[in-house]
């Protein structure tokens, strides 16, 4: 049985101009100790799908309408509030973006850390307090001993997020959700946290969720890849399958958008042109079509299902016309990403649209 | 190589060493603290507050008289430095039209000025500090309600509303409760919780969108949790110094009520009440009157300096 079960999730937003499908019918699973990245542009249903794995959308004005999600053998959507406490922190921690804000400026770091070891694990003060030293140890806090009674903005960023990984492994839980950990840290910082999640997730056996943008953050640190767009799955496969053989032009335009060591210095970084749809109001047909240079007409009519990849490993599934063997499909199967841009005529007029789009979104920026 | 290792300490230990920023590191409050000991003002508040407290504790031991013996040989004394024929070097601040003696009085007094001043903001602070925090951290109808209370409290004109509790309540058994005493905690209460439940509801609406709070919810931690242990601390600074304001206008409220004949109840001294009962004879001793006004007077500006220091002092960008 898997650890974490996600089937069929809807999270959505109720605001004053309509419903924002931010989650739209998301599933996956994930296995012990196993670890999986979620990647799309901001705004694609990330964060907004590992928040409603411990239930912390704000409601109003967000709610889960629709699906499940089984944790451990236990539905997290029917459980009551009590309950939910319980698991938070306990069996699934979290590590935010910035942990710049994360943590509370009046607090000492050994009052923060301790707050889960006392609440879930029971300990007493003294019991936490060297607890809390050992996990400051574990994380990599020089001196822990004496920097456990430093107030946060005593701390530098890198550090910060240091403390944060050690409260999240506090209770030493069987999930751990890092949204863009890494994303408000420098370079050298990014490289130094990242090589410590790794080794802490094999050496506890912690599963992962890492979710980022950034698709070289995960290369090295996933066994599996979940591309979102929309509020959906678009492309699902192993992390070297994924980067050997994507099969959906989405992915395609972020692998063209990040740097690689082993290209030419002249090659040039291709954006993907214009934003996500509004997800109020998405296009009707596959979500990616409006910015996609591949599209045919089928795209603009109806939604490809997430299918498997033919001719790919078992667990590449994709959500395009281009690489499904259905009638009036498949035009991509062949395609290699990296020399054929698709139809330059698209590629004009999605730039050109962009563009006018901009111009009327914001004007004077 | 040789002076390192005659220290005796291994190499571990002074790696640890290293990393330790040397200087010695100071918490958020014990900053404050320190720059509130260098404000003289503030200390010189402190130091009035402290002794008019102490007086107030010690008033039954060092009062030289009984402030309620009435010894109508000697009433109206007027106080001994003004070198009038009618003073007493027995009460050298001489008596009220009942004889009683004035620096007895105001000694008792002082008790009832100490206690109305901090039983009263106490409370004020328990009503005030639950109901914003519930109204800003829950929000929704939790605070509609809440805070339309609050509109219908603060529509009424604080005295007045105040004056009318008292008045009504007055002779019934509530009413004579310690002389008085606990309706005018009461009265003052109702009215007072209205400031600090806005203040402490507008911070938490502004602390409950940090990620800090977001979290603690994520560690598991209950609303009650992130209200007290979260939100409560980070709000505090500025509940603080309202506390230091709101401490003399329950004694100026008092000293009114009692002023007014409604507050506590004859013959328990207060300063206001000695006010009262000095005006009738003022044309033939002012000192009855001036003497009490002018303690409260002191003790209004000693909490109005400690007000001010804390003020700076919790300020961090008054930090010099």
């Amino acid at each position: 049985m898997p650890l974490l079960e996600v089937n069929d999730l809807h999270t959505q937003f109720f605001t004053r101009d309509g419903v924002v499908r931010a989650v739209d019918g998301v599933s996956f699973h994930l296995d012990q100790g196993e670890t999986l990245g979620l990647v799309g542009e901001s705004g694609c249903g990330k964060s907004v799908t590992a928040l409603s794995l411990m239930r912390l959308i704000p409601q109003p004005p967000g709610k889960i309408v629709k699906g499940s999600i089984s944790f451990d053998g236990q539905d997290v959507l029917k459980m009551d509030d009590d309950d939910v406490r319980s698991i938070r922190g306990n069996n699934i921690a979290m590590i935010f973006q910035d942990p710049m804000t994360s943590l509370n400026p009046v607090l000492t770091i050994s009052r923060q850390i301790s707050e889960a070891l006392e609440l879930h694990m029971k300990l007493d003060k003294g019991e936490a307090r060297k607890r809390t030293i050992e996990l400051l140890e574990l994380v990599g806090i020089p001196s822990a001993k004496k920097r456990v009674d430093d107030y946060p903005h005593q701390f530098s960023g890198g550090m910060r997020q240091r403390v944060m990984i050690a409260m999240a492994l506090s209770c030493q839980p069987k999930l751990i959700l890092a949204d863009e950990p890494t994303t408000a840290l420098d370079v050298t910082i990014q490289a130094q946290i990242l090589e410590l999640l790794k080794g802490l997730a094999k050496e506890f056996r912690t599963a992962f969720i890492l979710i980022t943008h950034d698709l070289g953050v995960v290369a090295g640190m996933t066994q599996r890849i979940h591309v979102m767009y929309a509020g959906r799955i678009v492309e699902k496969a192993d992390t070297g399958e994924l980067f050997a053989n994507p099969k959906m032009p989405y992915t395609w335009g972020l692998l063209r958008s990040i740097p690689r060591l082993d290209e030419s210095r002249k090659a040039k970084l291709v954006p993907i042109e214009g934003l996500p749809p509004d997800l109020i109001a998405p296009p009707p047909g596959c979500k990616f079509e409006p910015r996609c240079q591949y599209r045919r007409d089928i795209c603009r009519e109806k939604e490809p299902d997430l299918t498997p990849v033919p001719n790919a490993k078992p667990d590449h599934e994709a959500r395009c016309w281009g690489t499904q063997n259905v009638p009036g499909g498949g035009w991509l199967m062949d395609t290699d990403w990296r020399r054929e841009v698709g139809d330059t005529r698209v590629l004009e007029e999605i730039k050109q649209e962009a563009a006018s789009e901009t111009s009327t979104d914001a004007p004077g920026e | 190589m040789a002076t390192t290792t005659a220290t005796g300490r291994s190499a571990a230990e002074r790696a640890a060493e290293l990393n330790v920023i040397a200087r010695k590191q100071r918490s958020l409050w014990r900053d404050a603290l320190y720059r509130l000991l260098r404000n003289r003002a503030a200390i010189l508040g402190l130091a009035v507050i402290v002794l008019a407290a102490i007086i107030a504790i010690l008033a039954p031991f060092i009062a030289p008289y009984d402030p309620l013996k009435v010894d109508t040989k000697f009433n109206q004394l007027e106080p001994v430095w003004t070198g009038s024929k009618y003073t007493n070097p027995a009460y050298p601040l001489g008596t009220d039209q009942l004889g009683r003696d004035i620096l007895s009085r105001l000694m008792w007094a002082a008790r009832v000025s100490m206690v109305v001043g901090f039983i009263p903001t106490t409370m004020v602070f328990a009503i005030g500090i639950a109901v914003g925090l519930s109204a800003g951290y829950f929000g929704g109808w939790v605070d509609q309600g809440l805070m339309r209370l609050t509109d219908i409290v603060y529509a009424f004109p604080d005295f007045l509303f105040v004056l009318i509790i008292v008045a009504s309540f007055r002779n019934s058994a509530f009413g004579n409760l310690l002389g008085g005493l606990v309706l005018i905690f009461a009265a003052v209460a109702i009215v007072g919780w209205i400031g600090i439940a806005r203040l402490t509801r507008g911070q938490v609406l502004a602390l409950k969108e940090r990620e800090f709070v977001e979290a603690a919810r994520a560690i598991g931690a209950g609303p009650t949790r992130i209200m007290t242990k979260h939100l409560l601390p980070n709000a505090l600074a500025p509940l603080i110094v309202t506390a230091a304001f709101a401490v003399p206008g329950a004694i100026i409220g008092e000293a009114t009520l009692s002023f007014l004949g409604v507050g506590i109840k004859p013959p328990t001294p207060s300063w206001g009440a000695m006010i009262n009962e000095g005006f009738i004879g003022f044309s033939a001793n002012p000192w009855a009157v001036l003497l009490p006004a002018i303690c409260i007077s002191i003790v209004m500006l000693a909490f109005t300096f400690v007000g001010d220091g804390l003020r700076d002092a919790l300020d961090p960008r008054m930090k010099s």
